[in-house]
């Protein structure tokens, strides 16, 4: 008999962390993802961990990066505004490789925007966010069950690459609530040989992103990118109904969710279309989409923006002209009727019915 | 024969970049002596900040992160909890910690965190040039007071040791100064203290340093020590302005 539970969107990914070994959480209030932290200030104490409400973004970020520095599984969350205050933590995180956990369930913006879910944040997750050439890896879930996996998941990818991940979600994977199968986390024991300790019968280590000697910084940007490319290993993504799909239409996080209940509704109408999901956001699945767009050229992207993420499609697809879009800016979500009206104008125009 | 004077262990035998006359060298040697009397070389996490405080990592034979700038309160507060066991301390001018830092350093003090914070105030931004520095004093000429600091519009030095001081989770809050050897004794046994409340997980342990800045005051060594006293000194006057209780004597035997 699985364990089920009838938990929060928000509620999952706080579980997930503390499953994965998380102890130590640095947040600040934000609207639509408080029940993380306080989740995590219920539950981390009981088990030996440390839970701070810090003065600011800025500040849980920089406690991250300490608590990375010493080998910890740390994670901070927070939404788009506090997102954006986070990006110089991230920045220095990437730079000074420290591997930590941070998740946007984002909410509408520019400015202060609104609190209900948005897909605005795709640029600023998968483009590094901050200032330098880096990147992060960035996770996309859909549910409340991918919620819980991915942010176990999320711990391994940091301490792996030694790099920051993020997880992408938005309102309304944070509010939604639904059952999520809760597992044992099966992860393996990570590299410790940098971490700060304490210089007890070894050297001093020193964990910086400051490099000012001539070419040495060149050298360390070229190492950071030839991990970024490594990380093409671990993509993922989702197939659903491809094989015999004369379209495909793409999405990712919860409008992925709403567009499969449309794709099925446009199968039951005739048209065979089939749904490719990216849930690596960065690195974006681009050789697995290339490979499908070989034999299915036309494409569909729906977006809850005004198109970010349809930018990487068209560089990853074998002919960009026969992708189209449909996107809306944040306020409602999209409706399976509404987004499958779209998949029909857009089968009328690139295949024909 | 006994050998009275040395390099601290904890200091790394290379030449120091910094301009003559500065105090950062001898604050650098005032907190390494501290670390090795207090047998802290192997359990000590130093958290560097940005500035001219940044190069602390290339004399600190001890473990170092680099903060960004003006966060380093809130980075040693992720590593002294995670690391409870250690000794942490974070280096941080004025530009860094009484500017953009502000925040971090108040709400690293009011939570109480077990960490030591050395504060070296020169009045001035000095790595980016010598730009007013919230510590700035009134009527001081930098490159972005060229008609000197006009209180009116750019406010008043900010006394970061008396606000401190105020805080519930601050244990212990002093203003010290170098300029002079009597000055550097008194800095010495104040420094002790705020490494031995740390030790004791007595809460937040601060020690402001009045600094020179030669290259950036435009002076020479001489007249620049001059100032810390005739000018700094008695608009931030010295002294202990918190301290929770007076710790047990230190088990350290060269104190001298």
């Amino acid at each position: 008999m699985p364990d089920r539970k009838f938990v929060k969107g928000n509620e999952a990914i706080a579980m997930g962390a503390i499953e994965a070994g998380c102890r130590f959480y640095f947040g600040y209030p934000i609207t639509p993802q408080n029940e993380i932290p306080e989740y995590m200030s219920a539950h981390l104490p009981g088990i030996g961990g440390t839970f701070i409400q810090a003065e600011s973004e800025i500040a849980s970020i920089n406690m991250l990066l300490g608590a990375g520095a010493t080998g910890a599984r740390a994670m901070t969350s927070s939404s788009s505004p506090g997102i954006s205050l986070k990006q110089e933590g991230i920045s220095y995180m990437a730079g000074s490789q420290i591997p930590g956990v941070i998740v946007n369930m984002s909410r509408s913006g520019p400015g202060l925007g609104g609190i209900s879910p948005s897909q605005g944040d795709y640029f600023q997750a998968t483009r590094g966010g901050g200032h330098g050439d880096y990147r992060t890896i960035v996770l996309a879930p859909s549910t409340a069950q991918e919620n819980y996996d991915l942010t176990m998941k999320a711990f391994d990818l940091a301490d792996e690459y030694r790099n920051p991940v993020l997880i992408l979600g938005d309102a309304m994977l944070g509010q939604i609530k639904e059952p999520v199968v809760l597992h044992p986390y099966q992860g393996k024991d990570y590299n410790q040989d940098w971490i700060l300790t304490g210089c007890v019968g070894r050297r001093p280590r020193l964990i910086k992103s400051l490099y000012l000697s001539e070419g040495e910084l060149t050298e360390h940007n070229w190492k950071l990118y030839q991990k970024y490319q490594s990380m093409k290993k671990d993509v993922m993504f989702e197939e659903f109904l491809l094989d015999d799909a004369k379209m495909i239409v793409t999405a990712f996080g919860s409008v992925a969710r709403i567009l499969k209940t449309s794709v099925k509704m446009a199968r039951a109408d005739k048209m065979q279309v089939g749904l490719f999901r990216p849930i690596t956001l960065y690195p974006f699945p681009e050789a697995a989409l290339r490979r499908i767009s070989e034999r299915i050229p036309s494409c569909l992207v729906v977006e809850l923006s005004t198109g970010q993420m349809v930018e990487d499609v068209r560089l990853s697809v074998n002919d960009p002209t026969k992708v189209e879009f449909y996107g809306r800016p944040p306020g409602s979500i999209p409706s399976p009727n509404e987004l499958l009206s779209e998949i029909k104008k857009a089968y009328e125009k690139l295949i024909g019915r | 024969m006994k050998q009275v004077f040395k390099r601290p262990e904890s200091l790394i035998d290379v030449p120091a970049h910094f301009c003559p006359g500065c105090h950062h060298g001898i604050i650098h040697r005032l907190v390494a002596e501290q670390i090795d009397q207090f047998g802290l070389r192997e359990k000590t996490i130093g958290v560097a900040s940005v500035g001219c405080s940044v190069f602390m990592y290339d004399y600190f034979d001890v473990d170092v992160l680099e903060s960004p700038h003006g966060r380093a309160a809130a980075v040693a507060t992720g590593v002294k909890r995670s690391r409870p066991d250690n000794f942490v301390f974070t280096y941080q001018g004025d530009g860094d910690l009484a500017a953009i830092g502000t925040a971090e350093i108040i709400h690293c003090a009011n939570r109480g965190e077990q960490v030591t914070v050395i504060f070296v105030n020169n009045t001035v931004f000095g790595m980016t040039g010598g730009q007013m520095a919230p510590t700035t004093m009134p009527g001081q000429v930098t490159t972005t007071t060229p008609f000197g600091r006009e209180v009116a519009t750019a406010g008043y030095p900010i006394k970061m040791t008396e606000i401190l001081a105020t805080l519930g989770g601050t244990a212990y809050a002093a203003r010290v100064a170098v300029c002079t050897p009597k000055h550097l004794m008194k800095a010495k046994k104040v420094l002790k203290t705020a490494f031995q409340y740390q030790l004791e997980g007595r809460g937040f342990a601060f020690v402001e340093f009045l600094s020179s800045c030669p290259t950036n005051w435009k002076m020479d060594s001489i007249r620049a020590n001059q100032r810390v006293i005739d000018e700094m000194i008695p608009y931030f006057p010295l002294g202990v302005y918190k301290d929770v209780g007076a710790a047990a004597e230190p088990d350290s035997p060269a104190d001298e």
